[in-house]
């Protein structure tokens, strides 16, 4: 992982590779591209499996998965997957201490009811952790609220306030600000733009957190060798 | 009088149709194959007891292919049997995992090379307690060893070797076959490919030793059980077996079924008949549960096979860390349990889940939704299929199937 951290642009490659050629989410393959091939990966809410089935393909990596809906534990079975239907907030403390090399979780750490105690986890399990979450500090977000005094309906936020599953929203800098708490170290990071890509360049927080429709942050414990 | 359990059942009762028991032990004419293993092939027992002679009774379905590369276990529940797809000699009833085994069916029977013995202790053809005892040329009855969910699954892997079959592509079973499921993997790891541990636990509750001790505690207390010599006296404890299958059988449904299938309704009337007569649609259906269990199972081996349960600790087995017991297994596991089976509730199977992750094992588990209770892995549960449909599926195309 530590040749990877190195990697100039990790994000240009995913670019490259535009969603009308591979048939695979943008954010995806940003994932896929941090990955280690053959690394032991965990995917925590990985519902139907597409990002694991990919990082199997692909990357030949042992993947295993954590997913809350049993007709998406049902739709991994199918793809050969071992994915146990569990639930994040109450399921993580049983895994050992560093029993994977990479612990994802993709659009799920809003849905939980404890992140910090979550990332804790994370942290503890994998020796690296890859996590993307809707940006609340996007700016149609902001308008939404500052404008209309409306809860946002997003792409990425697609249910109204009464119906969605998301409890625990933050912005990019929130996120930034809970890994300085935990001493979780920021590896790389990177802002998804409304249309899924990659924001070009390494631009201050601050813009990040304006245009970045989602953040996606690869992470390692502080003190931790790589 | 319709207050004892031995009245007989309503007129519309299927059960009446189907032939009688001729005799509780099935061992000299199981009608299935039957392998035989002589004095130079002992079952060495975790009592320390060297069984032999001894018999397997076992049934299959499908075809065993050049490799050897297909066959699949099934491991039965407590008072199962091996004809999970022929039709039942005593009741005259069709397999009891047609359901989930067959042509086209998740455990396909065109693809897959099927196999299910009764396993040793029980009655049905497998050497047990109503077997002949070569030593006194009487029944064993209590004379015969204990045996442990182990020695099961010992005994399951001399008949695959007598059968040629040294690697299996699946293990499935549910509840004590599903304990077996778990023995397998833990004892033959490299033997066993697929497990599929079903409404199980890696050990039996407390709750649930004691509603076996109660249902072995009835069939002692009925006289006619003769401290287990009842084959010789020429009796049956047809009212205590009938007792123990009663209380079991209220463990394998849950309330909401129970509701749904009988609520307060009563059986003859709208009205009580202020008598201890079944007045309840409930009593009368335990009271034929009771009736059509005797006739097709040996007292005896129920308390046999409720105490190898009783005795199961996977755990216990492996320093008390269940992980121990898979760790650097290669079988990829499938864990299902089921939300009202308060017999083996899903937290049982957590366990299971939680020691197979810490041990690095592929395992896949999935809560089925439904109020039909512990025996929802006998029934038509659509999500259970599709599950098991989804992990054997992919299972197969991993073995080369």
């Amino acid at each position: 992982m530590s040749a990877r951290q190195n990697h100039t642009h990790p994000w240009e490659a995913a670019e490259a590779a535009p969603r009308e050629n591979t048939g695979a989410r943008v954010d995806h393959l940003l994932m896929l591209d941090l990955v280690p091939a053959g690394a032991r990966v965990l995917d925590i809410g990985c519902g139907d499996g597409a990002l694991l089935a990919l990082l199997r393909d692909r990357r030949g990596v042992d993947g295993r998965g954590i997913e809350l809906s049993r007709e998406g534990v049902n739709a991994c079975l199918a793809r050969g997957l071992p994915v146990i239907q569990g639930d994040a907030d109450t399921d993580l403390e049983n895994y050992p201490d560093g029993a994977f090399d990479v612990v994802l979780m993709s659009q799920t750490i809003q849905a939980t009811r404890q992140p910090r105690e979550v990332l804790e986890h994370l942290l503890r399990i994998g020796r690296h952790v890859i996590i993307s979450f809707p940006n609340f500090g996007h700016w149609r977000v902001r308008t939404e609220l500052a404008l209309r005094g409306r809860m946002p309906v997003t792409d990425l936020m697609p249910d109204a306030w009464y119906e969605t599953a998301n409890i625990h929203h933050c912005t990019i800098r929130d996120f930034v600000g809970l890994c300085r708490i935990l001493g979780a170290k920021i590896e790389t990071a990177a802002a998804l733009d409304s249309r899924g890509r990659a924001m070009r360049f390494a631009l201050p927080w601050w813009v990040w957190n304006m245009f970045g429709a989602q953040g996606v942050f690869l992470l390692s414990k502080e003190g931790r060798e790589g | 009088m319709d207050t004892r359990l031995d009245t007989a059942p309503r007129q519309d009762d299927p059960e009446r149709t189907a032939p009688r028991a001729v005799e509780p032990s099935q061992s000299l004419d199981p009608k299935s194959p039957v392998a035989r293993f002589g004095p130079d092939r002992p079952l060495l027992t975790d009592a320390g007891v060297r069984l032999a002679p001894f018999q397997i009774a076992y049934q299959t379905a499908g075809t065993l292919n050049a490799d050897r590369s297909n066959a699949v276990l099934i491991c039965h529940a407590l008072t199962g049997d091996q004809h999970f797809a022929h039709t039942h000699p005593l009741t005259g009833k069709s397999g009891w995992w047609e359901t989930l085994v067959g042509p086209g069916k998740p455990v396909d029977t065109d693809r897959y090379f099927v196999v299910c013995s009764n396993v040793v202790g029980s009655c049905m053809g497998t050497t047990g307690p109503a077997s002949i005892d070569p030593a006194t040329d009487r029944p064993y009855g209590l004379d015969f060893p204990m045996v442990t969910i182990r020695d099961m699954v010992r005994a399951q892997a001399m008949l695959l070797d007598h059968l040629g079959i040294d690697s299996l592509f699946l293990c499935i079973g549910g509840s004590m076959g599903g304990m077996q499921v778990l023995q397998w993997a833990a004892l033959y790891p490299e033997r066993v490919f697929a497990a599929m541990p079903i409404a199980t636990g890696a050990r039996h509750s407390a709750q649930n030793i004691a509603f076996h001790e109660v249902g072995r505690q009835a069939i002692m207390a009925d006289p006619a059980w003769a401290d287990g010599r009842y084959l010789e006296e020429g009796t049956r404890p047809a009212k205590g077996l009938g007792v123990a299958r009663m209380g079991a059988h209220i463990t394998y449904l849950s309330e909401p079924a129970l509701h749904r299938k009988f609520g307060r309704r009563f059986q003859g009337g709208s009205a009580p008949t202020f008598s201890f007569n079944a007045d309840f649609q409930i009593e009368s259906y335990l009271r034929h549960q009771g009736l059509s269990f005797v006739e097709r199972f040996d007292a005896n081996a129920y308390l046999y096979l409720t105490r190898a349960m009783d005795y199961f600790d996977l755990a216990e087995d492996h320093g008390g860390a269940l992980a121990n017991a898979f760790r650097g297994t290669k079988t990829r596991f499938c864990v299902i349990s089921f939300t009202s089976d308060w017999l083996f509730p899903t937290a049982d199977s957590r366990v299971i889940v939680h020691a197979l992750n810490a041990a690095a094992a592929p395992v896949a588990f999935v809560e089925v939704e439904t109020d039909k209770g512990h025996d929802a892995f006998l029934l038509d549960e659509p999500a259970m299929f599709a599950a098991a449909r989804g992990f054997i599926d992919a299972a197969a195309r991993a073995r080369g199937l």
